[in-house]
């Protein structure tokens, strides 16, 4: 792969001089305010830098000023696709520090919600790719079929987005009466819709031509530089926590771990196909079966952590989220760090985008999945 | 690897390094004189095999800074904590793991952004989120009168 790269670069005859384009903060392809710094020799792009912090938010500092059960409601306006999942996340690392078992209940509800954010989240990153390559078609199709996920959202919830869901002790509501009924009826529909994406992008000339044997990744850099999730994952690095380190219900369920070993940028666009597939048989072999029970255990109403560093990893639709809590014993935690996958999938961008045409940039970011605020925090 | 063979085997490594079961993985706290010669060993020793850098993260202390280095072996699927002290917390100096693990040039660029901790022999050592002249906001002494209402 490095050969063909410098090929790239040397046989190009035609020689003109190196200039840098601002890449962002304002642009479509970039999905949010992130400005690329490339460099460019021609349509060659030798690389790139990305600059981040334009919306960040301070959410680490903030944290510290705010009780345990307040941050869990600042980590879905981090990556606001995977608001579910962030939640857990630290409810998960709380529990873990308090030594609080949750009833079953909880843990088969809460992975029901993950797995329909992973839906949601994948529905939206396959309809804005499509975009990005200049299939308008696609953003409509994605989209109708996440209304259908954001309105379960919605009835269970009481929002379509910033979940607030899964708290520390359990979850914030139980299931609304017709979630069940509702879920089944989404599946149903939805595997009847997934072959329709297939149909409309996975074998269209024009887009495989441009993701096909682009934007390679290899396995040994993939892990040197973090990239874990679906986009890890296609240069065949087996990072799946839900798998590797389960929580929640996903050791009661069985499921295939994706793994491709090609790591170009259309086996990435493959990984997140498959991925939606297993998705929804997690749902179908948990939606039957929740048990009876509490929705959440009596916490103390000031929730305060033993002394002591606590760190929790999960899966999130972009990879690998963890949550590190120093505390101190106090109500609010001494320090709070958020590792986001999105922070470490993008910076390996410039080591894959080098030698390769600006447009291809474009495709390689889609398959990225890039949230910004989950980046910026 | 079980966790007492794993202890048993970074043990072995030396460097002044401390190590014990914490409450959830192993711990290592290592000098920051020693750190860089440590880490190295973690990472190519064929028995530890840390190749992958989950997350670099630093804590201010009252005396002192600490980066906390979480590690993942991906043949071996065993997790470790790596903790290095800084000498004071003024002028805070560790050395860079990016010639190791390359995603840490972005984490530790975060860490100088946030706490101003200096890494020693990093690549491209600039601010990441904030401006060239702003405070260090995760210290615990950062001041910002206009940012942060204070009741």
């Amino acid at each position: 792969m490095d050969e063909l790269r410098e090929i790239m670069i040397t046989t190009d005859e035609i020689k003109t001089d190196e200039y840098l384009i601002n890449m962002g903060p304002q642009h479509p392809s970039t999905h949010g305010v992130l400005r690329l710094l490339v460099q460019l020799e021609g349509e060659i792009v030798h690389n790139v830098q990305p600059h981040v912090g334009y919306i960040h938010s301070g959410i680490e500092k903030m944290a510290e000023s705010l009780s345990y059960p307040q941050i869990g409601h600042l980590t879905d306006r981090m990556d606001y696709l995977s608001a579910h999942q962030n939640n857990e996340a630290v409810a998960l690392c709380v529990e873990n520090a308090l030594q609080v078992e949750v009833p079953e209940r909880v843990k088969y509800i809460r992975t029901i919600m993950s797995e329909l954010s992973r839906l949601a989240s994948h529905q939206l990153w396959w309809c804005v790719m499509g975009m990005d390559m200049g299939a308008l078609t696609t953003f409509f199709y994605g989209l109708r079929d996440r209304e259908d996920i954001l309105d379960i959202f919605e009835e269970t919830c009481g929002a379509r987005l910033t979940v607030n869901y899964s708290i520390p002790g359990g979850l914030m509501f139980d299931i609304h009466p017709n979630f069940q009924r509702d879920v089944k009826a989404f599946i149903k529909k939805f595997k009847t819709k997934l072959p329709e994406y297939d149909r409309l992008l996975s074998g269209n000339v024009i887009f495989t031509e441009r993701t096909k044997g682009v934007g390679f990744l290899s396995k040994e850099d993939a892990i040197a530089y973090g990239v874990t999730g679906p986009t890890g994952r296609a240069s065949g690095f087996s990072c799946d926590l839900r798998k590797h380190r389960p929580y929640s219900a996903y050791d009661k369920v069985n499921f295939k771990e994706i793994l491709s070993d090609v790591g170009d940028t259309y086996a990435r666009y493959q990984v997140r196909m498959a991925e939606m597939w297993e998705s929804m048989s997690i749902i179908e072999q948990l939606i039957d079966n929740i048990p009876e029970g509490d929705y959440a255990v009596k916490m103390k109403g000031v929730v305060k952590l033993p002394e002591g560093e606590f760190y929790q990893r999960v899966e999130t639709a972009r990879g690998e989220f963890g949550v590190f809590i120093v505390s101190d014993g106090k109500k609010n935690p001494y320090r709070v760090k958020f590792r986001s996958p999105g922070f470490s999938n993008l910076f390996a961008i410039n080591h894959i985008a080098k030698g390769w045409k600006i447009a291809d940039l474009v495709a390689i970011m889609s398959t990225f999945d890039l949230v910004i605020p989950d980046i910026d925090r | 690897m079980t966790n007492e063979a794993l202890i048993a085997a970074i043990d072995k490594i030396g460097a002044e390094a401390e190590t014990r079961q914490g409450a959830q993985y192993v711990e290592t706290f290592v000098p920051f004189a020693k750190m860089h010669g440590f880490m190295k060993h973690l990472k190519e020793d064929d028995n530890l095999a840390f190749d992958y850098l989950i997350c670099v993260s630093g804590v201010d202390h009252a005396d002192h800074m600490q980066m906390v280095y979480h590690l993942e072996s991906t043949k071996h699927n065993h997790m470790m904590v790596v903790k290095v002290k800084t000498d004071g917390r003024e002028t805070p100096a560790v050395d860079s793991v990016t010639d190791l693990w390359p995603t840490a040039e972005f984490h530790e660029r975060e860490a100088f952004d946030l706490l101003g901790i200096h890494f020693n022999n990093h690549p491209d050592l600039r601010r990441m989120f904030l401006d060239d002249n702003w405070g260090y906001p995760l210290r615990k002494d950062y001041k910002d009168d206009i940012h942060i209402v204070s009741r």
